[in-house]
Parts: C-alpha cells; sequence; structure tokens
C-alpha cells in the first residue's frame, strides 16, 4: 500500500514546487537586490584575460548589464536587438559571458556582432552567484551611483524594451 | 460572422465532452448500452464540432481576416500561403485549439478502431478521453480564445517571427501533437484499467499499437524540431538541452521505456501494475511540458507569450488529472500486480534493466530541468544548470542503455540465457579490441573510440538476432513487421550513436572577416568568398554571399548564405549555406560586414551530424511500420 503512493506523493511534491515557483516569478528580482549597491567584484575581461573589471566600470552612466552565454539559444534571437540597443548613447551597455569558453563566446560575438562596451567573463558564476542569476539572457539595469534598479529575466525585444525597461532607463537619466 | 459562429462550437463542444465523459463512464458503470452508445456519438460528434472551428480559424488566416486579435498580432497580407496556414499553431492559442482538435480526434479513432475491445473498457476509456477534453475546452474558452476580436480593425498584421517561417518547424507543431496528445489515449486506458481492476495481455496488445503511433509522431517531431534548429539557427547545435527541448524528450523517454514494457506485458503477461503506471506518468509528463511552455516558470528560446494565469490552470489540470490516476493506482495496483518472477539474465530482465535506465535518464533530465525552479522554491536561492551537467550525467546512462539493447534481444524470454552472452563475448571481443584501438589511433580519442565501439556493438548485436531469427539470413518469409520494427529502430540508434560521438568529438570551426576573394580555413577545407550582393524579395531585403569550398584543392560546392532584414518585425535572420552529406557535412554562414573591412563568414566541419537525424528517423520509421503487424489487431482472447 505505501508503495503504490510513492507515485501520488511524488506528484503532490512536484506540484507543490511548481506552484511556489509560479508565485516567484522568476524575472522580479528577490526585493532584497532592489536598491542595493552592485555586488562587488573583480574579474577579467573577456577580450583580455590581464585586464578587470570591477564594479567601478558601472558607475556615472545608466548601465544595463546582459547575461548571455554561446550556449544559449534565446541569447541568438536577443542579439540583433541588443546590436539595436547598442546604438542608443545613454547607456552603457555591458556584457555578462556567463559559463561559458573564452575561445567560444569570442567567436560567437564575432558573428553575432558585439553590441558591449565591456564584458565581464564570469566563467565559474562568481558574480552570478551573487546577483542570482537563473538563467541566460538575463538583464539588469544599473543606476549613476552603482545601484541595481530592475531585472529583466529572458529575451528582450520590442515590447519588452518600451513597455518595461526604456522608462526606467528615462527615469534615472532624468535625476 | 463564422468566427462566432467557431466560437459558439467550442461551447458547444465544451459541453458535448461533459456529456460525453457523462455517458460513458456512467454508462458503464450501470452497464447500460444506450448511454455508452450516446457517449460514443458525442466522442464523434465533439470531435467534429472541434474541426469545424479549427478550419474556421485556418481560413480566417489565409484571408488574412485581421478583425481577430490572433490573426492581426501572428499574420501579415504578404506572408507565403504556407506560413499564413502553419501561423494558425505559431502562438498560444492557436496551437492550444490545435492541441484539443488532436485530443477529441483521439477520442472519436478509439470509437472508430475500438469494435473488437470490451465493451466496458471502451466506453471508460471514451469516457475519461472526454473528462481530458473538458479541461482543455474549459483553458481555451476562459484563458486563451482563439476567436477574440479587435476593435479598430488593423488594416495590416503584426506578421510573425521569421525564425519562424521554414517548412521544416510549419508541421513541427503538429507531428508533435500527434505524439504528445496520443499519450492521452494510453492514459486514458490505463485509468479505465484501474477502474475494471484488471489489466491483461488483451488489454495490453490492443493498446501497444496507440503507443507505438503515438513514440513515433513523438519521435519524428523532435527530429523536426532539432533539423530546424541546426539550420534556421545556424550556430551549428543539434540539441542545446533547453528546457522546452527537455520537456519533449521527458515523455519520449518514458514513452520508450513504455513501449517496451507493453510489449513484454503483450507476450509474457508480466509488469501489468507498472505498465500502468508507466502510462499514467508519460502523459501526466506531457501536461508538465504543456505547463512549462505556457506559464514561463523557466526561460527558453520557446517561449510562448507566457502568462500566470494560464499557468496556474494547467497546473491545476496536472493536479486533478495526475492527482486522480495516481490516487486510482495508489488504491487499485496490488489487484493487478502479480508476483514478479524472472531470470537475470533472461530477455525480461533485460527489457526491465532497460526500463530501469530509461527511468532513471528521465529523472536525470527532470532534475537537470527543474532544479532552478526547485532551489529557487525551496531556498530562495536561484541558480542553473545548463550542458555540463547533462554531459556528465546522461551520457554515461545512455552508454549503459545502449549495452543493454545490444544484449537482452541475444537472450530468450523466461530462460536464464546468461553463458550464451558470455559465449558470444568471447566471440566479438577481439573485433572490438580492434574498433577501438583503429579508431582511437587513427581519431586521436579515447572517448571517440570508446563511443564509436559501442555503436558498432549494437550494430552488430541486432545483425546477429536478425540472424537468428531468418535462421542465417535465409528465410525472411516469415519475419513479421515487428521484428523489422525492432530490427530498424536498433539500428537508428546505432547510427544515431555513432553521429552523436563524430560530432561532439571531431567537428571543428573557424571564423573570420574576409573581403571578397580571400579564404578561411577548417579541417582539411578552405572556403573562398567569391562574391557578395544585395536585394529585395517577397517580405525582406537580403545580403548574399557566394563562398567556394575546395578540399585540398578539389571543388566541392559553391555555398550560398544570407543575411535577411524583415522590416515589418524589425528582426535580421541568418541562412546558412550547407553542403549535406552522409559523411562531412559542411556549411557557411555570413554576419555584419562592409566592401571595406570586409564580412564577417563562419565555416563549419561537422563530419556525420547527418547521421543523428537519419538514425532518429529511422527509429521513427520503424515505429511506423510496426503498425502493419496483423498480431495486434487479431480478434482473440490470449491465455
Amino acid at each position: 500500500m505505501i508503495r503504490s503512493l510513492i507515485p501520488l506523493i511524488t506528484l503532490f511534491i512536484i506540484s507543490l514546487l511548481f506552484a511556489i515557483g509560479l508565485t516567484k516569478d522568476p524575472s522580479s528580482i528577490p526585493s532584497e537586490l532592489i536598491n542595493q549597491k552592485f555586488p562587488s567584484f573583480n574579474l577579467s575581461e573577456l577580450y583580455d584575460e590581464e585586464s578587470i573589471v570591477t564594479e567601478k566600470d558601472l558607475l556615472n552612466k545608466v548601465s544595463l548589464v546582459n547575461v548571455f552565454g554561446s550556449w544559449c539559444a534565446a541569447c541568438i534571437t536577443e542579439h540583433p536587438y541588443l546590436m539595436e540597443i547598442s546604438k542608443n548613447e545613454n547607456i552603457n551597455l555591458i556584457g555578462m559571458n556567463w559559463r561559458d569558453d573564452r575561445a567560444k563566446a569570442i567567436d560567437w560575438l564575432k558573428y553575432y556582432g558585439d553590441p558591449y562596451e565591456k564584458i565581464i567573463f564570469d566563467d565559474e558564476s562568481t558574480l552570478a552567484i551573487q546577483l542570482g542569476v537563473t538563467g541566460a539572457p538575463e538583464s539588469f539595469i544599473i543606476d549613476y551611483q552603482g545601484q541595481i534598479k530592475y531585472k529583466h529575466v529572458g529575451v528582450i525585444n520590442n515590447k519588452i524594451w518600451e513597455k518595461d525597461i526604456l522608462p526606467v532607463i528615462n527615469g534615472l537619466n532624468k535625476i | 460572422m463564422f468566427e462566432e459562429i467557431a466560437h459558439f462550437m467550442l461551447i458547444l463542444a465544451l459541453y458535448g465532452s461533459l456529456a460525453q465523459g457523462y455517458f460513458s463512464l456512467i454508462g458503464a458503470h450501470k452497464n447500460s448500452e444506450g448511454m455508452m452508445r450516446a457517449g460514443r456519438y458525442t466522442a464523434t460528434t465533439v470531435f467534429a464540432l472541434t474541426f469545424f472551428s479549427f478550419m474556421i480559424l485556418i481560413l480566417a488566416f489565409v484571408e488574412s481576416n485581421f478583425s481577430l486579435l490572433l490573426v492581426s498580432s501572428h499574420s501579415h497580407t504578404l506572408k507565403p500561403l504556407l506560413y499564413k496556414i502553419s501561423g494558425v499553431w505559431a502562438n498560444h492559442e492557436g496551437s492550444m485549439l490545435l492541441w484539443t482538435l488532436i485530443l477529441t480526434m483521439y477520442g472519436a479513432l478509439i470509437v472508430l478502431f475500438g469494435k473488437n475491445l470490451p465493451l466496458l473498457l471502451k466506453s471508460r476509456a471514451i469516457g475519461i478521453q472526454g473528462i481530458l477534453a473538458v479541461g482543455f475546452f474549459t483553458f481555451i474558452l476562459f484563458t486563451s480564445n482563439p476567436f477574440q476580436r479587435i476593435n479598430p480593425v488593423p488594416v495590416e498584421g503584426l506578421g510573425l517571427n521569421p525564425l519562424l517561417q521554414d517548412p521544416g518547424l510549419a508541421i513541427h507543431p503538429p507531428i508533435l501533437y500527434l505524439g504528445y496528445v496520443g499519450f492521452s489515449v494510453v492514459f486514458s486506458f490505463s485509468v479505465a484499467a484501474l477502474i475494471e481492476g484488471k489489466v491483461d495481455a488483451l488489454w495490453a496488445k490492443w493498446l501497444r499499437p496507440w503507443v507505438m503511433a503515438s513514440w513515433s509522431f513523438l519521435t519524428l517531431g523532435i527530429t523536426l524540431g532539432s533539423i530546424w534548429a541546426y539550420y534556421e539557427l545556424g550556430w551549428g547545435g543539434w540539441w542545446m538541452w533547453d528546457p522546452v527541448e527537455n520537456v519533449s524528450f521527458m515523455p519520449w523517454l518514458a514513452g520508450t521505456a513504455l513501449l517496451h514494457s507493453i510489449m513484454t506485458l503483450g507476450t509474457r503477461h508480466k509488469l501489468a501494475d507498472w505498465t500502468v503506471l508507466l502510462g499514467i506518468c508519460t502523459f501526466s509528463l506531457c501536461l508538465v511540458g504543456t505547463f512549462v511552455v505556457r506559464s514561463g516558470v523557466l526561460v527558453s528560446v520557446h517561449s510562448f507569450a507566457t502568462d500566470p494565469t494560464r499557468g496556474i490552470f494547467i497546473l491545476m489540470l496536472l493536479i486533478i488529472v495526475s492527482g486522480s490516476a495516481l490516487s486510482l493506482y495508489a488504491f487499485r495496483s496490488k489487484n493487478i500486480r502479480k508476483h514478479l518472477k524472472f531470470e537475470p539474465y533472461s530477455r525480461e530482465g533485460g527489457l526491465i534493466l532497460n526500463n530501469l535506465l530509461l527511468v532513471i535518464s528521465c529523472i536525470t533530465v527532470f532534475i537537470g530541468t527543474f532544479y532552478p525552479l526547485f532551489i529557487d522554491a525551496i531556498y530562495g536561492d536561484k541558480i542553473s544548470v545548463g550542458k555540463p551537467y547533462f554531459d556528465l550525467t546522461f551520457t554515461p546512462i545512455m552508454l549503459l542503455l545502449i549495452l543493454c539493447m545490444g544484449t537482452a534481444p541475444l537472450l530468450k524470454w523466461n530462460k536464464n540465457s546468461g553463458g550464451q552472452i558470455i559465449s558470444l563475448f568471447k566471440k566479438i571481443a577481439i573485433p572490438m579490441l580492434v574498433i577501438i584501438s583503429l579508431t582511437g589511433l587513427i581519431g586521436k580519442s579515447f572517448w571517440g573510440a570508446l563511443g564509436l565501439s559501442i555503436a558498432a556493438y549494437l550494430a552488430i548485436t541486432t545483425l546477429i538476432a536478425i540472424k537468428v531469427r531468418t535462421k542465417n539470413f535465409k528465410s525472411w518469409k516469415s519475419l513479421q513487421p515487428k521484428t523489422y520494427s525492432f530490427a530498424v529502430a536498433h539500428l537508428g540508434v546505432a547510427i544515431f550513436t555513432a553521429g552523436v560521438v563524430f560530432m561532439s568529438v571531431w567537428s571543428e570551426d573557424n571564423i573570420n572577416r574576409l573581403k571578397v576573394g580571400e579564404k578561411l580555413n577548417v579541417a582539411d577545407y578552405s572556403f573562398t568568398l567569391s562574391s557578395i550582393n544585395t536585394g529585395k524579395r517577397k517580405n525582406y531585403e537580403y545580403l548574399n554571399a557566394t563562398i567556394d569550398v575546395t578540399k585540398k584543392k578539389a571543388f566541392i560546392k559553391a555555398l550560398s548564405t544570407e543575411q535577411r532584414f524583415y522590416p515589418t518585425r524589425n528582426i535580421v535572420t541568418t541562412e546558412a549555406g550547407f553542403h549535406f552529406t552522409m559523411g562531412p557535412t559542411i556549411f557557411t554562414a555570413i554576419s555584419e560586414g562592409n566592401s571595406q573591412d570586409g564580412w564577417i563568414i563562419r565555416a563549419n566541419y561537422h563530419p556525420f551530424v547527418t547521421w543523428i537525424w537519419i538514425g532518429a528517423l529511422l527509429m521513427s520509421l520503424a515505429g511506423f511500420v510496426s503498425l502493419f503487424d496483423k498480431s495486434y489487431y487479431r480478434k482473440q482472447e490470449i491465455l
């Protein structure tokens, strides 16, 4: 009897986790991160192992930190749109290459184009864990003082840009 | 006007499926012939209503009737006819209607093909099929109505994502759903069997072709998706371990276990309760897949426009449908459980090991896919696992499974025949060692050698099994379609495995900025950019490059690759230029550039990548071949 209950119990547990997963909108930022300083980090630049990127590279401009990887299929669909965004001069577009291989990522950018001002190379998830990255693509908006203001999980497209992201950026640029 | 009628027909279909469930289940309970007959008629009627409603939706897309919100947001007058039609299911609402259409179609097919079935069992299955349809019609009507009007009516539609404008992808969803939803039949019959407390060989024999058909469609659908991703995304990956790929792969793994266990049940009367449980779980995994794709709990390239209320609805449906089936299982399965007694080194032993490995691999994929979600739910931490996890965990299980696949068919039913295997190993040990060392030496890779020799082992043992069954390849006439099916499917897996090994060990690529006349080398090939031109076609502008490929100075082919710009959606896509062969496949793709600095060109060398899909297509074909096996349809009680 107990044995034949196992499948039902498993279903119950899984559904419960799904239900909790639903309430936790993956695109909403954990409240504890909002208005917090972007975690300090010290990682190498993608193209140049010697050069170091830190949280100071995010200051004095509104920055959009975009998590991507050459292994990520959704990033391919997002990328042309980032190329568009990079023409907008009011944003400091920073890439965060996550769980990737340096050579592969460089090839990937060579092919799809490189919209980023700088690229943080985070192959061991050092920064990703502090930021609570759930997957790629994912984007963070950082204000002039280096505070996290917004997080978007998933592909940025025209609709999301106009409706959710651009208003936040414009708001921050006015201050 | 037609659209309102179609909407109304869906409402009728909802009530119809309620009636279908009521008449069939209560009719079977009271053993009332009239009610059961009414249940069968309503099942056919519900299908007809859904079918006409779906046709009207197709018509609206073909005519570019932008007064429908769905048409205006997913279609465009300039789109070719094929993509106007496939636009129907390239969005959430339309694809849900297709899902439900196929569900009701299977209900009607049970009526049509179930003439030989025990009346009560058939009625109960039709009733459960009706209840499933109630859930999906409610979902469509309350959260995802495809016939929503829009006012004012736009003059032009927004167009379809150009990435989805591809013939392979146009038929990918219907084929995939034929597979996914086909498992609903297995689910309904499993629950019906639990209600009756009786699972026998006749049940298994009758259900086996349905499992086979669903499984073959699912295999075909997944393969089409993989081919699409390979040449349309043009990044050279044939499988990305994307969550949406995974959720179609899990029912496939469970379904593969199911088709082997139902075979054992049909011929050996064993594994009854296990088979029923697998039937329920396979369809539950299909529901989980639907939940993931539509709710947006995981990030993926496939995501539809997601909406949490839809997620809640499908989750509720999953809990109600699978929950009641599994509760029934908990209370009734002891009636159908028979004490399992088998020899470990017999064919049953092999099949049980096969089921065990398939279920473990399914759980592995499940954990890898949902781990991030669960960790978030439990600890509030956000993490992610990717390709490295799957490579590490999935590969060893598959290698074991392939070894088991090679060995089990050589064993005898119900008889300890391990001795045979040892003598076989002695015979093939030396040739195997030669294969391993040769591939190791030539290809300079231990893993490549190991992988290829395991694939070779499977091919050789499958041929030996055929040799035994045809008495040294002499008597082919007595061979049943199911034996052909077994051979083709297992050889398909061998070919597939070889392709995967070649791709993961020996593929190469290169990328550089080229001016006209310059070249790029990869493996033994040299890619020369010979010309560039631009222009405009139907609904896009293009930048076209012709690239001449030579191998050791011998000309192979002039490849053509394109960047396309779609103004209606402001999207750029790339059409890679391919040279597919049974051996090495080479392809090239162009990206941005100008005549001064040159254009970015990528060159790829993918040895035997086509074997991956040929292997998968053979598996699917094998499933369809087995449907011609007469022994499934013989009208007889088997003891």
